[in-house]
């Protein structure tokens, strides 16, 4: 009797012990921790960590936090504000001056300076430092001096000439806090690019010591690098010296590595990990992620679309008839729903709603189920013969290709499958030799939140995201203009026009629009998900 | 004794340069070009792609290709990933990782498996062989998959007795759970084969012997009885420890340890020869280590085995 009235002394001790050790101490209700630390789900960087060198999700994560560049975006509303620019200042659009505001430091205590963004633009856009950020730069002046082409692309023989120089004419240090750069062509979408990673500053250490930075990047953002593991984390801190305005309202940021979505769900589940910004689509289906979360599940619509692509290379598909018949074809409305409950909503043109310049129903009713209309179009194309969606089957993408394709076969009666692809490195490799025999799976993922982003690497004869080989004329010249229209409402009144025109070939069915489902702990009281499909920094508050 | 060993080791040579070579072959005739999905929605730009085939000389024959890695291998360069991590530095990060899950749960199986199986091997037709019988059964004919998400469900999930995944350290109270996971399907086999190998001995002329002396009980099957019995269990587990270093994948995609299973399989869908190359190189050497040391242990275990 007195042993176990021992051992319950002992454990009522050990749980208390244990629940003052969790969480962040005790704090006055609502003032939220602003010592707290999270952890956020990552996938392992690509690339070593450098800006100029991160395109894609595991590494631009960690490099938004520790890098801030000449403007930024509104988390929420993807307005464009001045964060290290003090002012930027234009003439046609073609030459910009920017000025900086003082008192940004990088994290090892040097200023941030103009020749900061000059030689790290440079850098990037230098052929031999073969970086993944370098075709970015190709609006500015000298950019083919010191990133030649590739005289029978990369798939030839051939090697790339040496560049002769490796600083582009286009850009000028006029003094410590001024620089100018000179484009090849004005363009007023060139400085909401800014906000994109690739163009941060790099501080001095980096060009003197390059492996240096990689084992341990120097950034000017919010947060500073602490250490990495390979594999399994990239831990950062707050830097208590960032001059932004929005700084965070928590202290240590860890980048969880995983294996997989599905992998690091029940660590979410489980209140282990405190952040996904997309839920793996196991969760999702048959609503499981709002039974296993409830009130923890984050949503909103982020700069993403879906569309089918043709590979006007084909015979196949050059009948702009039978492309207008198939997207008649489908019931966006019926496969949002059933599918998605809600989570993805059909799209009524190529540009997102998300965006400055917006306008509803550019596509009309050819984005419109219509049965008899499709049929009347099929029957003037003169088609017979079967369809196939062709698309990588992980990412949870079969679902919805088998239920357009169902739509399109009960719809037009003739046979349309879906076909899985083995993996997305295979997808891409054959739409890059353009070997597509069929229709496929397209998307678009905003780089930066503008209506030219969504239009020009798409649309224009050989963008570099063609992949379908679309080629207009007459779209191309109105693509022009717009780009080097003298203001920004003047160029958006363009584009919408172009817009309209590249519907009316119909080279890309629009979809539908997405949104981003991901998930909190519940040590979090905020998170919110940027329209960026990250999760937004600045918005969250540990408990 | 020594030659032997010898012979062994030099056999190991042949043994290594093909199954280094059959892999780094079988990465290179995957389908798909590495760099085709790396970039995203869009094709990646000419320079990178052309310094990539440059530092992994992808534009040479594959046979050129290989002779390079060797000779690099050979000087204790493994290489690095596209992203620029050395492979050794991955290595040494999930090795050891790895080799705790395996060492875990070679010990979960071991002690459940000939315990059940000694149990189960002397009391023939009881209760208790019946339900190991049945146990077994039952372990063997569901995949590992399921047994990991139901423990994970039940254990991490519903019950909070432990956390769902394993943390970044990976420590052993970690991966008991993981461990009896990837266990479970050799435990079923062990304990059978123990009990087979346990109820064959007990018929042998020096058992008889052993307990006509007079013996203790303990000692008629700790010493005698077990001894003999080991052998095939023995060689069992050798080969089941080489198995758990390379197989691991599922369990570790479960509970997302930080393990070369999971290492190697991202590494053959992103066509990263040096890498996988470079873990399986050593996953052949434990597995070759491993043969010869079971080998040498029968000569412990039975004196009538001689080498020379």
């Amino acid at each position: 009797m007195k042993a176990r009235m021992r051992t319950t002394v002992v454990l009522a001790a050990a749980t208390l012990l244990l629940s003052s050790c969790g969480g962040g101490g005790e704090d006055a209700p609502g003032a939220g921790n602003t010592e707290g630390a999270i952890s956020v789900f990552n996938t392992e960087p690509e690339n070593p960590l450098v800006p100029g060198n991160t395109t894609e999700f595991g590494g631009g994560q960690v490099m938004d936090a520790m890098f801030t560049g000449l403007i930024d975006y509104d988390q929420q509303t993807t307005e464009v504000k001045n964060a290290v620019a003090d002012s930027i200042t234009d003439v046609d659009s073609k030459v910009y001056t920017f000025k900086l505001k003082p008192g940004w430091k990088f994290h090892d205590g040097t200023d941030v300076k103009a020749k900061n963004f000059v030689d790290a633009w440079n850098w990037t856009a230098y052929g031999p430092n073969a970086t993944q950020g370098a075709p970015f730069f190709s609006d500015i002046q000298g950019y083919d001096e010191v990133n030649p082409a590739d005289p029978d692309g990369k798939s030839g023989p051939q090697q790339a000439p040496q560049p002769t120089t490796d600083k582009m004419s286009g850009l000028k240090v006029i003094d410590d806090t001024t620089f100018e750069v000179t484009l090849k062509n004005s363009s007023p979408v060139f400085k909401v690019k800014l906000g994109y990673e690739v163009y941060s500053p790099l501080p001095d250490s980096f060009f003197a010591d390059k492996a240096a930075f990689e084992a341990k990047p120097i950034g000017n953002g919010p947060f500073k690098f602490v250490s990495r593991q390979v594999g399994t984390d990239v831990k950062l801190t707050r830097f208590d010296e960032y001059a932004g305005m929005d700084k965070p309202k928590f202290k240590d940021l860890t980048f969880r590595v995983y294996q997989s979505r599905e992998a690091a769900y029940p660590d979410l589940v489980g209140n282990q990990l405190d952040f996904i910004e997309e839920l793996p689509p196991n969760a999702l289906a048959g609503q499981q992620h709002k039974t296993d979360l409830g009130d923890r599940v984050v949503e909103r619509d982020s700069l993403i679309n879906q569309t089918l692509a043709f590979p006007l290379y084909e015979e196949k598909y050059k009948n702009p008839d039978l492309r207008k018949a198939i997207s008649m074809a489908i019931n966006r409305e019926e496969i949002t729903t059933r599918i998605y409950e809600g989570s993805r909503q059909p799209a009524d043109g190529l540009v997102h709603p998300l965006l400055k310049g917006y306008q509803k129903g550019q596509c009309g009713e050819l984005c419109t189920f219509n049965p008899e209309k499709a049929r009347e179009y099929l029957a003037k194309s003169g088609f017979t013969g079967t369809l196939k969606i062709i698309s990588n089957s992980d990412g949870g993408h079969s679902e919805w290709a088998t239920a357009a394709a169902n739509s399109i076969k009960n719809t037009l009666g003739i046979e349309c499958v879906f076909e899985p692809a083995t993996s997305l490195g295979e997808f891409r490799e054959k739409i890059n030799a353009r070997e597509m025999t069929d229709m496929y799976r397209a998307g678009w993922v905003a780089d930066y939140p503008s209506i030219e982003n969504f239009l020009n690497p798409i649309y224009r004869t050989g963008a570099s995201s063609n992949d379908g080989e679309y080629s207009n004329p007459e779209v191309d010249a109105k693509l022009a203009a717009a780009d080097t229209a003298p203001s920004e409402e003047e160029s958006i009144k363009l584009y919408l026009e172009a817009e309209k025109m590249i519907l009316n070939d119909m080279p890309f069915v629009p979809l539908w629009t997405q949104n981003t489902i991901g998930g909190k702990s519940d040590r979090l009281s905020s998170a919110k998900l940027s329209a960026f499909r990250k999760l937004d920094l600045t918005s969250v508050e540990v408990a | 004794m020594g030659r032997y060993v010898l012979r062994r080791l030099l056999q190991m040579v042949p043994v290594f340069l093909g199954t280094t070579f059959g892999i780094y072959l079988l990465v290179w005739a995957l389908p798909g070009d590495p760099f085709a999905g790396k970039c995203g929605e869009r094709d990646c730009p000419d320079a990178f792609v052309a310094a990539m085939n440059e530092k992994y000389n992808l534009d040479d024959t594959i046979f050129v290709q290989y002779g390079k890695y060797l000779w690099n291998l050979l000087r204790g360069d493994f290489g690095e990933t596209f992203s620029g991590v050395p492979v050794s530095e991955l290595i040494a990060n999930s090795y050891p990782v790895t080799l705790r899950l395996a060492l875990v749960a070679l010990a979960i199986e071991a002690l459940i498996g000939v315990t059940a199986g000694v149990v189960t091997g002397l009391r023939r037709r009881g209760f208790l062989d019946s339900l190991v019988l049945v146990s077994t059964l039952f372990l063997i004919s569901i995949p590992v998959f399921v047994t990991g998400y139901v423990l994970q469900l039940l254990l991490g999930l519903e019950w909070g007795i432990i956390n769902p995944t394993v943390s970044s350290k990976a420590g052993f109270g970690e991966l008991i759970v993981p461990g009896f996971v990837l266990a479970s399907l050799s435990m079923a086999y062990v304990a059978r084969l123990t009990r087979a190998s346990i109820a064959e001995t007990r018929r042998a002329d020096y058992v008889r012997t052993a307990v006509a002396k007079g013996l203790p009980q303990s000692r008629v099957v700790g010493v005698h009885m077990l001894r003999n019995a080991a052998l095939p269990v023995i060689t069992f587990l050798g080969t089941d420890l080489g198995a758990f270093m390379g197989g691991a994948i599922v369990t570790e995609g479960i509970f997302n340890i930080p393990g070369i299973g999971g290492l190697i399989f991202k590494s053959i869908q992103s066509k990263e020869g040096a890498t996988v190359t470079g873990l399986v190189v050593l996953l052949v050497l434990v597995y070759l280590v491993m043969n010869l040391l079971v080998d040498l242990l029968y000569g412990v275990l039975d004196p009538r085995i001689r080498y020379d």
